[in-house]
């Protein structure tokens, strides 16, 4: 059977739970069939998954240094 | 919290907050779900104790915040070496992109991409439906990949030569 087309706006909206897998899958199917053809979207889908890989890595945000012992300070101060 | 002093006085607040309050836990919820639960209490009231004019936007729900956001820049990233993440400006480039959020899109960004929470954790620190919560990402995370798209400053639609405008 045909896979019956999507459009661009629809892909953005859906590119997000894409990348969760969190569609259907007859929705993933014509997804992908999109992503084959258009390359705007597949790079709105590979900038996605950049995003998610940079946000999620440790290194973008850690701790203040000294931050462990300034909250084991105020522990020890708490009434 | 933009500011690193408040962010610190905030957690540090949450958790001096938990620790007094241990006895209420009932582990209907996984600690670190209660823990985060109070930190994002303790941020929102900080905010609106510091910035009374903001108080909309934090609970607010802005239609424009919610709309649909469609993309402009279709620069497609070339793979990105996690070991420039060791560069300090690479990562104050995301973090500046995340801040430049609103707050509501900001802390489901975090919640997920960065703690990497479950949705119905994050519904329960939030307390809105997984349709927003899910709704708030997708945009998030676009809007997140146009500000830090390679293509962004204007390079590839003026016919210029790529100059790397991006650390990466």
């Amino acid at each position: 059977m045909a896979i019956v087309e999507i459009s661009c706006v629809e892909v953005w909206r859906e590119i997000s739970n894409y990348v969760e897998s969190d569609i259907s899958a007859e929705l993933r199917e014509r997804m992908n069939a999109h992503f084959k053809t258009c390359a705007h979207c597949t790079a709105i889908l590979n900038g996605t998954r950049n995003v998610i890989e940079l946000v999620g890595d440790g290194r973008v945000f850690q701790l203040p240094e000294g931050f462990s012992t300034r909250l084991y300070q105020k522990l020890q101060k708490r009434p | 919290m933009k500011n690193p002093a408040d962010a610190e006085e905030v957690a540090q607040e949450a958790v001096l907050k938990a620790f007094s309050n241990l006895c209420r836990f009932r582990a209907e919820s996984k600690f670190s779900t209660w823990l985060l639960q109070i930190t994002y209490n303790e941020a929102r009231m900080k905010i609106r104790k510091d910035r009374r004019h903001l108080y909309e936007s934090i609970d607010g729900q802005s239609e424009n915040e919610n709309g649909d956001f469609w993309p402009t820049d279709y620069a497609d990233w070339r793979p990105i070496p996690s070991e420039l993440l060791e560069q300090k400006e690479v990562r104050k480039a995301i973090q500046d992109a995340i801040n430049s959020l609103s707050p509501n899109h900001r802390e489901v960004l975090v919640l997920r991409d960065l703690q990497h929470l479950s949705m119905k954790e994050i519904t329960t620190i939030l307390g809105i439906s997984e349709a927003s919560v899910k709704c708030r990402l997708q945009r998030a995370r676009l809007v997140l990949r146009e500000s830090l798209a390679p293509g962004l400053d204007g390079f590839w639609g003026r016919g210029e030569p790529y100059r790397k405008v991006r650390p990466w």
